[in-house]
């Protein structure tokens, strides 16, 4: 299986450089462009054919494994459903822990139960916070496995407690706030329809519907151009990048807040990941 | 409506400054605006560590015409549009020299390069402009953005005429002196690019001979 998928990692890695911007025509690029993502499609339900089931596979592992210095695994974390359920929970995250009386995501919960439940030294695995060649990041992995959790469920994220609204409130902020040398906020580049930067469509992430379901529902995701599995806090912090800002956090409120905000525009979008992306 | 709310929130920045003294700020309701406080009690958890040489001030922190646009998701009140185009018309510094065309050929490098002020680049890179990012310019380019409007045959359709020279100067230098709340970036008055980047960019758009009026 392993061989398999390296295999089809080469393939889907030539799909994405070959596309050359300055041919002849920019139709045939978006043609092409639009028959990859179709290919892609098809693969994602695929075990055999989706790389990001290896991140889906050793996420398990990890989940089941006693670390930390209290020597129990993740399997006693509580997710939002329940101590260990773990099916529709990523669907509803963000959201407010009552024993940490915070707002998480699933990033930061999960932090949490290796720093309380492990007693984990968590400096390493937020090290390996974005995986690289050769170098697994636990975090990439665990995401995966318990967003797959989720799939063919509904985005249904419940903001009742006053921590979510504050945290809604603030996100939507954020999405609008413009600032650093080029003023650019989210909206710049994702609040209006059927725009694109150079070649690249932007996807309208400040209203509900389809759009919106349709990308948070496709995170995380395994990024061809990057061969890594990532999670929507690389994404961000990819937006961040472009905006000219320092780099975000890993694990921050802003992040948090962001997310929960675009989750809850995505409210009633179906769950299938991890997606293959460009 | 939105001079009452400037002060209004002028009011609440003052409440929830004082009060950010003694318990963070925090919003009761998810209608209501959220303030500069409590958005900066996010920020600074978000942004813990900047880049050396950066300054929050120039990266997070939000000038006047920031923050209005963003509290007013770019539609500010006639108002406040007046006193944005006013306050960024002040800050456009024309060259010295009166001479506001340069190199077209350098101008193509710059409108193509999107490189420059992100934490992935190494310290001391040049930034572009990254026209095309936003920008149709000239026809054989296909790699175009389209949050801008096409600039295509740009000077030949203004007639090569003095005034649009100056007129284009003064946009990308300040594009707030001309569109309140633009979602062009301030090239000039942020210092992206230089007084010659600048020329070199306009040559592109307004020389006969740049690919853009062919
Ligand atoms: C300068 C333009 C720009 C800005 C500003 C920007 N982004 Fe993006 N964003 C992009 C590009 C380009 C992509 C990749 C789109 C693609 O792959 O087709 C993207 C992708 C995304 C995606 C994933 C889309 C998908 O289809 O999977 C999300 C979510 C997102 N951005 C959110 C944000 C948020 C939130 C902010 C503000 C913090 C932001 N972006 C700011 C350019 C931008
Ligand atoms: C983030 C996107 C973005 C980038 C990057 C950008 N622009 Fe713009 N530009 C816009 C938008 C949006 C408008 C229309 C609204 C306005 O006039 O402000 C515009 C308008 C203009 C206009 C006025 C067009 C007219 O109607 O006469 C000129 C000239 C222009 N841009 C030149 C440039 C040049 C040169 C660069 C590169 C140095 C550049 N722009 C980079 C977004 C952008």
């Amino acid at each position: 299986m392993r061989k398999y998928i390296v295999f089809i990692v080469s393939i889907l890695a030539v799909a994405v450089l070959a596309p050359a911007i300055n041919s002849a025509s920019a139709q045939t690029a978006a043609v092409d462009s639009e028959k990859e993502i179709e290919r892609y499609r098809e693969m994602i339900n695929d075990p055999l054919a989706n790389p990001g089931y290896l991140n889906v596979d050793r996420g398990e592992i990890l989940w089941k494994t006693a670390r930390g210095a209290n020597k129990i695994s993740l399997e006693t974390c509580d997710l939002g459903e329940g101590p260990g359920k773990l099916e529709a929970a990523f669907a509803k995250l963000p959201r407010h822990f009552k024993d940490a009386d915070r707002v998480m995501d699933l990033e930061q919960r999960l932090l949490w139960c290796m720093e309380k439940l492990q007693a984990l030294d968590t400096a390493d695995v937020k090290s390996r916070k974005f995986g690289s060649p050769g170098k697994y990041s636990d975090m990439e992995d665990l995401v995966a496995f318990i967003a797959n959790k989720s799939n063919g469920l509904k985005f249904a994220v419940a903001v009742a407690h006053p921590k979510e609204k504050e945290m809604l409130a603030v996100g939507e902020a954020m999405f609008y706030a413009r600032h650093s040398i080029m003023d650019f906020s989210c909206a710049t580049c994702h609040a209006v329809d059927g725009t694109r930067i150079r070649l690249q469509a932007l996807p309208n992430l400040s209203e509900p519907g389809k759009t919106v379901q349709q990308t948070m529902g496709s995170w995380p995701a395994y990024r061809v151009s990057q061969s890594q599995s990532r999670t929507m806090q690389h994404r961000l912090f990819d937006c961040y990048r472009q905006m000219r800002s320092p780099p975000p956090d890993y694990a921050s409120d802003g992040l948090t807040a962001l997310t929960l905000y675009m989750n809850t525009l995505a409210e009633g979008g179906v769950i299938n990941v991890p997606s293959i992306k460009r | 409506m939105t001079s009452t709310f400037t002060t209004y929130m002028g009011l609440v920045t003052a409440l929830a400054t004082a009060i950010a003294v003694v318990t963070l700020p925090t919003a009761t309701d998810a209608a209501d605006p959220v303030s500069p406080a409590l958005l900066d009690t996010y920020l600074k958890a978000t942004f813990k560590k900047l880049p050396e040489g950066w300054t929050w001030d120039a990266r997070v922190a939000q000038d006047e015409t920031q923050r209005i646009c963003s509290e007013t998701r770019n539609k500010p009140s006639k108002d406040d549009a007046a006193k944005i185009l006013a306050r960024e018309a002040a800050t456009v510094q024309y060259p010295a020299d009166g001479k506001f065309i340069g190199s077209w050929k350098d101008g193509e490098k710059i409108s193509q390069n999107g490189r420059g002020g992100q934490f992935s680049d190494e310290p001391g890179t040049v930034s572009g402009g990254n026209c095309y990012a936003c920008h149709q310019m000239a026809p054989k380019e296909l790699s175009y953005g389209t949050i801008g409007p096409s600039l295509l045959n740009y000077g030949r359709s203004k007639g090569y005429a003095e005034a649009e020279v100056k007129a284009a100067y003064a946009k990308i230098y300040n594009a707030q002196s001309a569109v309140a709340c633009s979602n062009m970036p301030r090239f000039g008055f942020h210092k992206v690019l230089t007084e010659q980047q600048m020329k070199d960019v306009v040559a592109y758009l307004f020389d006969p001979e740049s690919p853009v009026n062919k």
